[in-house]
């Protein structure tokens, strides 16, 4: 099962990014092989609808959890319908090496 | 007989329990309760720059009630600021959204897709989950 954590860098030791849709890289965890890479959000500093873009990007990654501290209603429609768990955590101290090793 | 009011939608409760202005002349004690759902509305019309047709269909409400909420909402605020009144966060006539839940060990919250049977916490693996 693949998992978004949205991350600030494009590292593991990089802090988890409270955000979702304007979050500047998504790290793909792969909890089959335990392994991650990172992608960069190409729509972070859009001028709209980046929620959105994040949600349809994920869909076509085939990921089935994202964690992130925050969803914007739109975001969470499709994610919904495409029954993609959403993890909110509140968590700005912790590094995606972190998150990861509580998750696998 | 009061009517009954309609529960209203709900993503998540205010992250915050109240605000206290810091007032220049002497305090009053007097506080604004801002329901939830109230908070909702603000925060899916000013925040998230929803239009209302789209926001009352998130809250499952029909259009004017959602203007009436949205209304009642700013007129709140507006008074706590001009007043210089606290601003209490209080449960009002909410419900949250199906489907998501909160681990009562670490309060991650998370939503649990269709199909998806195994109840536990995504982060830390509790089985102690509270339905929101
Ligand atoms: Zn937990």
């Amino acid at each position: 099962m693949k998992t978004i954590i949205t991350a600030t860098g494009n590292t593991e030791d990089a802090l988890f990014d409270l955000r979702y849709g304007r979050a500047k890289y998504f790290c793909i965890y792969d909890k089959e092989t335990n392994s991650s890479k990172f992608i960069k959000n190409e729509h972070a500093d859009a001028q709209g609808g980046a929620g959105t873009k994040a949600a349809e990007q994920t869909v076509e990654l085939g990921v089935k959890q994202v964690i992130s501290g925050d969803f914007g209603p739109k975001a969470k429609e499709i994610l919904e319908k495409f029954n993609i768990q959403m993890v909110v955590l509140n968590d700005d101290t912790s590094s995606i090496k972190d998150i990861i090793n509580k998750i696998k | 007989m009061p009517r009954k009011t309609r529960p209203r939608k709900v993503v998540e409760p205010p992250k915050f329990k109240a605000y206290k202005p810091v007032c220049l002349e002497n305090e009053n004690n007097e506080c604004i309760e801002l329901f939830y759902e109230e908070y909702e509305a603000l925060k899916l019309a000013d925040y998230d720059n929803m239009n209302h047709c789209d926001a009352a269909k998130l809250m499952d409400i029909s259009r004017p009630t959602f203007a009436r909420i949205y209304e009642a909402a700013r007129r709140k605020i507006a008074k706590a600021l001009v007043e210089c009144k606290e601003i209490k966060a209080v449960y009002g006539n909410a419900i949250f959204d199906k489907n998501w839940f909160q681990c009562t060990l670490c309060k991650t919250r998370f939503s649990q897709p269709e199909g998806l049977e195994l109840l536990e916490c995504p982060i830390c693996k509790a089985k102690e989950i509270a339905k929101m």
